[in-house]
């Protein structure tokens, strides 16, 4: 846990540094993470505590809240880094996700009960990656037709998301005779809950593993400078050479792959589905990620670092309110009062007029100095 | 307040961080006159109408305004409306997907129900007084540029006055709109409104205005009447020195050396496309300095688009250093070594949020490629370096491009496409809205780069700005080339009555 407190080995710089924190886009989220910390700490300091148990599976695994939400949070991280792609180049939001997860999931799940109605031995491995390749792909396509919705019809994205919004889940029923597919091997169970041995859920890898692929992609590509310039202005990005309708397109595409990600590991924490319900509801908690990391719904300028962050607040926050013994059916008027406080915080107006105040100070003090000599 | 005054400011101070906008400002316009308020880029002049239209809270000083007792405090723009000073600023503010009568009604209707019938008449009467060819119910999008503005005017004008703010209002209007405008302030003035007219164009501050008051560095140079001011003498107030006449530039570089009988950097054949354009030819030499002119909306814009590949092209053979080659989108002509810096810097040029930095490299950075970003160091140095050589005023390279004062954002579209080192270089419009002393510097950079054995095309609807730089004129007429003037038949009279058409 890391909080923006000001060192004091500089001295003089202590304002500085705390001028920098506090005008800095993590702020927001990192300042939410830490009211939800202490919060907890005064309620409950058990909150925090985590312990080494051995599981039904006869491992050791670690539990406790901490780790709940690191585990359930994965998803919403996952999210995450490709709503916060859309929305910057495209200046709106994928409301599909939640829907194309129930795809994805559901796909996993035919080619696993379909190609192996007698699972055995190492075959298991080749059935795996067979169904997460094609999931990947049918991911990416449905995130390929969103997007040329959006880059080639100049569809408003959440209008043109709301086609498979609605559709999404249908087809995830259709894709299984809407049946109820559950899968008996626990090897199957690994991706969503731990790996035999290893303490830590595996989720928590899998998405430690789509973070650096997305920190080496925007550290080696263009990618950041391009989906920028053309949430910023299309027309102007078109004629220094780069092809919006292309980096609109890619964008989906990618939210698309982060999508099958997601419905793997959703699909492997039960090793069955329920069409209606997997992942209900998620498609706002990483539109609200990507609001809370402070950027803009409107696209341009983005910080992936603070969106990700902004997952695990809305997980840190769900589980506290879990804690708090919120019934689940209000848990969502509580979050919403919660997310009200905290977007009004990272808004863009407010954020200028935090910064308007910044200047007046840094003027006034310029002004002083000037009388000064 | 004297008798007479409509508006004073007096003291204004404003600070931006690290920068004093305004210092100490005084500011008078009388009843019935037209002010001009000059200056260079970044001396405070749009600082000043932002502070006095609400745009910005003022950081000291006080606001007089006519027919109230003491200081008035104008907190919003909206305040400013109430107190009787409108604006029409440089950039159309106005919703391009309203109508034209909605666009100069809205916000101003009194009550939940809006009259629609008398809206509509009312506009259309406003718009025939002024002879504004727009129809009411017309989508404002759908108008000229020109006729944008002279909406944005009409409002201004309905809202019955007692200050209109003028701001660059001229920069996107031909000749005979100019005199429309002109027509339209002299009557105004006759009406007793005080007038500040915020322009680029000394010849229209000397055709129209009364008085003049120049701003340097955000601090107040002087208020003159415009009889004791002449040209040269405002020219040397705003830059703070001493002029070096324009019209000495073309003079240190010599256009005679082209060989005209070279194979041309680039050369076009019944080039067309779907912008309304007639198939031209055309072809430009190394070194070579020429230009597209004609009124506006006559298809010079189009034409270098077309060349560049900003619009679709239809047909037409293009060849560059005599190979024939393909060019269907800017991306081909960059890679062919030409660049352009489009007329409409704010919508076409700057990408406003990202900062300086990264409006510079962005043309090279796409050209290298996707997979291939420029280090973090790699960049800065670039963008110093361009800062430098163009003396563009900006805090540092990571301030966002659109803090910047118009002619610094122009300098950094311009860096940004000599860093990705052309050969053939099209300005369209480069000094359109910027100050003096930077127009001055743009041309004289021009000619430098032919010097280098760069070619350019360069449009300006300023035709001595044209007759300075180039050495070859195209003269458009209706989408369509209707002559090519050099050497001699340069001059402002025989271009005119080429645009013109009819006997030559």
């Amino acid at each position: 846990m890391t909080t923006p407190e000001p060192k004091l080995k500089t001295g003089r710089s202590v304002k500085d540094i705390f001028g920098k924190l506090f005008f800095n886009q993590l702020l927001i989220p990192l300042v939410a993470l830490l009211f939800l910390v202490i919060l907890n700490l005064f309620a409950d300091p058990s909150f925090f505590k985590i312990t080494l148990e051995k599981s039904s599976t006869g491992f050791y695994i670690l539990s406790g809240n901490l780790i709940s939400i690191i585990d359930n949070g994965s998803e919403l991280a996952i999210l995450a880094i490709g709503m916060t792609l859309v929305t910057a180049a495209s200046g709106g939001q994928d409301i599909s996700v939640g829907s194309a997860i129930a795809i994805a999931g559901s796909i996993v799940l035919r080619v696993i009960k379909g190609l192996s109605p007698s699972i055995s031995g190492g075959e298991l491995a080749l059935y795996l990656i067979f169904a997460f390749v094609l999931c990947v792909i049918v991911s990416a396509l449905f995130g390929a037709f969103n997007g040329a919705l959006v880059a080639f019809f100049k569809i408003q994205p959440m209008v043109a998301t709301l086609i498979l919004f609605t559709a999404g889940r249908s087809i995830a029923a259709w894709i299984n005779n809407n049946e109820n597919i559950s899968i008996n091997d626990d090897r199957f169970k690994y991706f969503g809950n731990f790996l035999p041995g290893i303490p830590v859920p595996t989720p928590v890898f899998i998405s430690a593993i789509c973070m650096i692929v997305i920190a080496v992609v925007l550290k080696f590509t263009n990618l950041r400078l391009y989906s920028q310039a053309v949430g910023i202005n299309s027309s102007s990005s078109r004629l220094n050479g780069i092809n919006p309708k292309m980096i609109k397109l890619l964008t989906f595409i990618i939210l698309g792959v982060c999508v099958a990600v997601c419905g793997f590991i959703k699909v492997s924490r039960t090793a069955s589905i329920t069409y209606a319900v997997i992942a209900n509801n998620i498609e706002m908690d990483a539109i609200l990620a990507v609001a809370l990391g402070g950027n803009n719904l409107g696209g341009g300028k983005f910080n992936m670092t603070a969106s990700i962050i902004g997952a695990y607040v809305i997980q840190f926050l769900t589980t506290t309110l879990f804690k708090f013994k919120v019934s689940s059916t209000a848990i969502s008027a509580y979050k919403a009062v919660v997310v009200i406080f905290l977007i009004i915080l990272s808004a863009p107006v407010v954020r200028r007029g935090l910064s308007n105040l910044k200047n007046k100070y840094i003027a006034s003090r310029s002004q002083v100095k000037k009388e000064g000599v | 307040m004297e008798q007479g005054t409509v508006l004073e400011m007096r003291g204004i101070c404003k600070y931006f961080p690290g920068v004093r906008a305004l210092e100490q400002v005084d500011f008078t316009l009388r009843e019935g006159e037209i002010h001009a308020l000059m200056g260079e880029n970044g001396a405070g002049k749009s600082t000043l109408i932002k502070v006095l239209t609400g745009v910005y809270p003022k950081d000291g000083g006080v606001i007089l305004l006519s027919g109230t007792d003491g200081p008035v405090h104008i907190k919003s723009p909206q305040d400013a409306q109430n107190a009787g000073i409108a604006t029409v600023y440089q950039e159309i503010t106005l919703c391009p997907n309203l109508t034209v009568a909605e666009n100069m009604y809205i916000g101003r209707t009194k009550g939940p129900v809006t009259n629609w019938r008398k809206m509509i008449s009312d506009a259309g009467r406003l718009l025939d007084e002024l002879g504004i060819p727009a129809h009411p119910k017309q989508q404002l999008g759908n108008c000229s540029i020109a006729v944008q503005q002279m909406v944005a005017i009409a409002r201004a004008v309905d809202m019955e006055c007692k200050v209109l703010i003028l701001d660059e209002p001229t920069s996107s209007l031909d000749e005979q709109e100019v005199q429309k405008l002109f027509k339209l302030m002299r009557d105004l003035k006759a009406k007793g409104v005080g007038i500040i007219f915020v322009t680029h164009f000394l010849e229209q501050v000397y055709e129209v205005c009364d008085r003049i008051t120049v701003l340097r560095d955000g601090q107040l140079v002087g208020e003159y009447i415009i009889e004791d001011l002449p040209r040269v003498q405002l020219v040397s107030k705003m830059l703070g020195k001493d002029f070096d006449d324009m019209a000495d530039i073309k003079s240190d570089s010599d256009t005679e050396n082209i060989d005209y009988e070279s194979t041309p950097v680039y050369e076009a054949m019944g080039l067309t496309g779907t912008t309304g354009i007639k198939p031209f030819d055309f072809e430009i030499h190394k070194g070579e300095v020429n230009g597209f002119t004609g009124l506006l909306g006559s298809g010079r814009s189009e034409s270098v688009r077309a060349i560049f590949g900003a619009d679709r092209v239809t047909r037409g053979v293009v060849r560059i250093d005599g190979k024939p080659v393909k060019i269907r989108k800017p991306l081909d002509a960059m890679k062919h070594g030409i660049s352009y810096l489009p007329e409409d810097r704010k919508l076409d040029g700057i990408v406003g949020d990202l900062s300086v930095r990264d409006n510079i490299i962005l043309a090279l950075q796409v050209m290298k490629g996707f997979f291939k970003p420029f280090s973090r160091a790699q960049a800065e140095q670039f963008a110093d370096e361009y800062i430098k050589l163009l003396n563009i005023k900006t805090a540092s390279s990571d301030t966002p491009i659109k803090s910047l004062s118009g002619g610094n954002q122009q300098k950094v579209i311009l860096a940004r496409w000599l860093l990705a080192n052309p050969v053939y270089l099209i300005l369209d419009e480069p000094t359109r809205g910027i100050d003096v002393g930077t127009k001055v510097e743009i041309q004289k950079l021009v000619l430098k780069l032919a010097s280098e054995g760069k070619s350019v095309t360069f449009i300006s609807s300023e035709i001595d700005e044209m007759i300075r730089t180039c050495s070859r004129l195209i003269v458009m007429r209706d989408g369509k080339v209707v002559g090519e003037l050099k050497g001699k038949d340069l001059n402002q009279n025989k271009i005119m009555a080429t645009i013109a058409g009819g006997e030559s």
